[in-house]
């Protein structure tokens, strides 16, 4: 492959519960610091979430923040840190070369209830339903508001892909750098989904809410005793560039983008399909000229749903049945799901192991089900390997949308 | 009970500004110059003034008399009226 097909990643800025850098992330993940929070949810009371700490204002004014959306804020964030970790000289570059793909699992939730709510202080009467409300519910919206932050003229969209949504934002950015479309891409994932009591009754109703005395054993996944899925914020942008882009300015390389794979299960709204996210990890690693085999860390999607975490493990045990030193972690135990960030936030904090030589572990399994189990899980400890050279995610969602990306560790 | 004179009804259109542009220092604002030349204020910020007066105080503005929001005396001078006759 020439050098200006082959993309590698050159940035990285995120905001998650436990962590408001990649170094804070990766620190906390290996030291076993989960965070999440009791909060009070709107016609619910008490539920578990986890909450990002970061400082909009960093970023933006007090207006900006006022006038646009917490998803924006995030997304905002987690460009601008982005930017800086990559060293590109922003100001002299060309901006309408720049393109912005985030993945979001939903949007306009958040900001639909608080009208609703809103206007039910005074009778439902829909002229108190205000002006902000369509441009801060339009699909675009944390795109957008990335674009305007940052004077960014290329295009700009999201990528609706459900919990898979962090993937296949930077899968998108992967293919438009390709296609010669952008020559820097802002790539990832946002989640605001803690704003919005309708996801939490969502889940709730469907059986699938995690709840427990002690916050952070809420998210478990793999564990005998897991019950739901805790909600988190968050989000993770990736600067992407062509090989030969990064190495005529010298950038540090996170890694290269090698493979990765989008499918569908077309079966159901909600219960995962084993073989056909069997089949998507195929695709990738396909697309990467890989082996199961040659596969060192795969950073597991469990949601610690019932069935979830099982149809997951069915698929990885057929994939990897051949792999016995490839190790499986999950990073949502630490910080729970953050939707739409997921797949983003996961990868990124799995990318230093390239660096340290460490799969970071997966926390609150008490006892492991005997259904997940899996050949060399992480568990509470962080496992040190000679050498780390490839990492693959797994981020899936509902309507059966499943997405893998595969990360090589970049050798000059 | 507050008597809403001008005096009042120029504090009461400050604190809405001070709401929908919580970045701008207003301790200087001229009331004869247009809030436009003295603030960053754009056709939403106008929308979020007329909004929070119906809210808060029940004070419709139609839209043709959107100018009369030009400048916090022609703000008061127009509202006024309004605020006295919701006594």
């Amino acid at each position: 492959m020439k050098l200006s097909e082959r993309i590698v990643i050159t940035g990285i800025g995120l905001t998650a519960p436990n962590g408001n850098s990649l170094a804070e992330f990766r620190k906390h993940l290996l030291e076993g610091y989960a965070r999440i929070q009791k909060i009070d949810m709107r016609y619910m009371g008490i539920v578990l979430a986890g909450v990002c700490t970061f400082n909009a204002l960093e970023y933006q004014s007090k207006k900006e923040v006022r006038v646009g959306t917490r998803a924006g804020s995030i997304g905002i964030y987690c460009a601008h840190k982005a930017i800086e970790s990559s060293g590109l000289n922003w100001h002299l570059l060309d901006k309408s070369r720049v393109g912005v793909y985030v993945g979001i699992t939903e949007h306009g939730n958040v900001e639909t209830e608080n009208e609703v709510y809103q206007i039910s202080k005074f009778g439902y009467d829909t002229r108190f339903w205000s002006h902000h409300h369509n441009p801060r519910t339009v699909a675009n919206n944390s795109a957008g508001e990335i674009s305007i932050n940052l004077g960014i003229t290329g295009p700009h969209y999201t990528l609706g892909g459900a919990c898979a949504g962090g993937n296949i934002g930077l899968i998108q950015g992967v293919q438009m750098l390709r296609l010669g479309e952008v020559d820097t891409a802002l790539v990832g994932g946002v989640s605001e989904s803690i704003h919005t009591f309708g996801i939490f009754a969502g889940f709730k109703a469907q059986g699938a809410l995690a709840f427990h005395e002690d916050p952070n054993k809420a998210s478990r996944p793999f564990d005998k005793h897991r019950n739901g899925i805790v909600i988190s914020e968050g989000g993770c942008m990736f600067i992407l560039e062509r090989l030969d882009a990064a190495l005529t300015r010298k950038a540090k390389i996170f890694g290269e983008v090698v493979g990765y794979g989008i499918n569908s299960d077309a079966q159901d709204t909600v219960l995962p399909c084993s073989e056909q996210q069997a089949v998507c990890m195929q695709l990738a690693l396909k697309k990467a000229k890989m082996q199961a085999v040659d596969i060192d860390i795969v950073n597991t999607h469990a949601t610690a749903t019932l069935s979830g975490d099982i149809r997951e493990c069915e698929a990885l045990n057929s994939v990897f049945k051949q792999a016995p030193h490839t190790y499986f972690n999950n990073t949502k135990s630490f910080i729970g799901h953050a939707m739409g960030a997921a797949g983003s936030l996961e990868l990124a904090g799995n990318l230093p192991a390239f660096e340290d030589h460490y799969v970071h572990p997966t926390i609150n399994i008490d006892e492991l089900d005997p259904a997940c189990k899996l050949n060399n899980l992480v568990i509470d400890h962080p496992k040190h390997l000679p050498q780390i050279r490839t990492i693959l995610n797994t981020s899936f969602g509902m309507l059966g949308i499943n997405s893998v990306v595969i990360v090589r560790r970049y050798d000059a | 009970m507050t008597i809403m004179d001008k005096k009042n009804i120029r504090k009461v259109v400050v604190d809405i500004i001070a709401e929908i542009a919580p970045d701008e220092d207003l301790s200087n604002l001229k009331d004869d110059v247009r809030l436009r030349d003295q603030l960053e204020l754009d056709s939403m910020d106008f929308l979020d003034i007329v909004m929070e007066l119906r809210k808060q105080y029940g004070i419709e503005i139609p839209e043709n008399d959107y100018g009369h929001l030009e400048s916090l005396q022609s703000c008061v001078d127009y509202l006024t009226p309004k605020f006295q006759d919701k006594k």
